[in-house]
């Protein structure tokens, strides 16, 4: 149920990159996108009952192997969080030539306004 | 920027660069790492650069050090992993670990974890700074009927 | 109780969601995106993720201050109305097929409490974590699976991040013409 959850912020996110006519609209579906991805990766992970994959002086082996969460999809989200970040300052420095180009953010009136 | 926004700043940059610098320096003790540590330093300077102005944040890094930062920052992550190659044998090798091993729970522990974090975090901190300066001095403006992008920075030398 | 809590949440995401790309001012959009971020940021915390919830909090705050920055300023009118009409009603029925998929297809999945990469013995999560102390000498798991285990994916994500910030600084260049006279 918390899956399917996370499967329809993302097509929310889809919903927002195909069917908007504003840039910054897009912008912000591709980040909806993201975040849905990586909440998803990381409740793969998730161990009832469990504690962080963090060590102390205090912690026993044998009882922090059976409760820990899984570390390798926070490994994972981890990079792919700061990659987004490059993505969306590459994606605004695009959307900000279009501006200097046309003079709007519309996207249908990009494909009028030639030359 | 008010007055209010300008004094909190002045009191407040030096706390929060310490915070960016502990987070990175203890990545592999308590969470944080090279990532978070990075951005934490480069939202300082992002928050002088909106309280007083790029000037004031051009002034304690320059848009040439911080580029140079940036290559620096990846040259040094990429020097580590081929050391690992030239002593250890297989890339990537923690081999600070594998020969001097230290104890565990301490700052000056984890072999080559807390060289790669620093290295990553000058790295993200320098290239986020270089994005937002770029994004604060570029401006769409109608010159002659035509849109242009210009930067609105001074110019150093008046021909 | 963490799966309550975590439901809730993500409501309260797609609500914002919805917000974010439904609203007319662009302002209100950027904001709202900074509720969606802060409330997984507390998705992340209540899941046993500190690490991600950090970076994730900070590097939203990041976002949240380039968009505002860089496109409030310039445009502020709105613009009415979606795509037309037959093009916006496909898209809606592929995404209405795709959710009804995805239903019958994450049923599959174990369910949420057990994790879904480590089910045997000898998955890598459980060898990590019997043995990540004593090889690596970290105390976080995770950063040692980032820098130790995993660092040629790390490395990956350095140029990656690096190759992306020269782009965005190579589109945005202003050439300034030398006067010859």
């Amino acid at each position: 149920m918390i899956y399917a959850m996370c499967f329809l912020l993302f097509l929310i996110g889809l919903y927002g990159a195909t069917c908007k006519k504003n840039i910054v609209k897009i912008i912000l579906g591709l980040v909806i996108m993201e975040y849905a991805v990586n909440l998803f990766l990381i409740l793969l992970g998730w161990r009832t009952n469990g504690q962080a994959p963090i060590m102390s002086q205090q912690t026993d082996l044998p009882a922090f192997t059976a409760t820990a969460v899984d570390p390798i999809p926070q490994a994972l989200v981890l990079t792919s969080i700061v990659i987004g970040l490059g993505i969306l300052s590459l994606m605004v420095a695009i959307a900000i030539r279009l501006y200097e180009r046309y003079g709007t953010f519309d996207i249908t009136e990009m494909r009028r306004l030639k030359g | 920027m008010s007055l209010v926004v300008q004094t909190v700043t002045r009191w407040l940059k030096g706390f929060i660069f310490l915070y960016g610098v502990y987070v990175i320096l203890y990545g592999h003790l308590s969470p944080g790492g090279g990532f978070a540590g990075g951005v934490i330093v480069a939202s300082t300077f992002i928050l002088l650069t909106l309280s007083f102005g790029r000037e004031r944040a051009l002034g304690k890094l320059g848009k040439l050090m911080a580029s140079e930062l940036d290559s620096f920052g990846a040259l040094l992550f990429l020097l580590i992993a081929v050391l690992g190659t030239a002593i250890g044998g297989t890339f990537f090798l923690n081999f600070i670990e594998k020969n001097w091993p230290t104890g565990n729970f301490h700052l000056f522990s984890a072999g080559i974890i807390p060289l790669c974090n620093i290295a990553i975090g000058i790295k993200v901190a320098a290239s986020l700074f270089m994005i937002f300066i770029i994004l604060a001095v570029i401006r769409v403006q109608e010159v002659r009927g035509k849109r242009k992008l210009i930067t609105t920075e001074k110019r150093r030398k008046e021909r | 109780m963490v799966e309550l809590l975590v439901g809730v949440f993500l409501l309260f995401m797609i609500i914002g969601a919805l917000i974010a790309l439904e609203t007319t001012d662009l302002l209100s959009a950027v904001i709202s995106m900074g509720a969606v971020g802060a409330a997984l940021s507390i998705c992340f915390l209540l899941v046993g993720a500190p690490d991600i919830a950090i970076t994730q909090m900070v590097v939203e705050v990041l976002s949240l201050v380039i968009l505002i920055r860089a496109t409030i300023r310039r445009d502020l009118t709105t613009i009415e109305g979606d795509r037309d009409f037959f093009g916006l009603m496909a898209t809606l029925a592929m995404i209405c097929g795709l959710l009804i998929f995805g239903f019958s297809a994450f049923l599959r999945l174990p369910p949420f409490g057990s994790p879904a990469m480590s089910q045997s013995f000898q998955a890598p999560a459980r060898q990590y974590l019997n043995c990540g102390l004593k090889e690596t000498g970290a105390a976080n798991i995770v950063a040692a699976v980032i820098l130790d285990y995993r660092g040629y994916d790390t490395l990956g994500e350095a140029t990656v991040l690096f190759t992306s910030i020269l782009g965005a600084l190579a589109i945005l260049r202003v050439y300034s013409r030398k006067k010859k006279q």
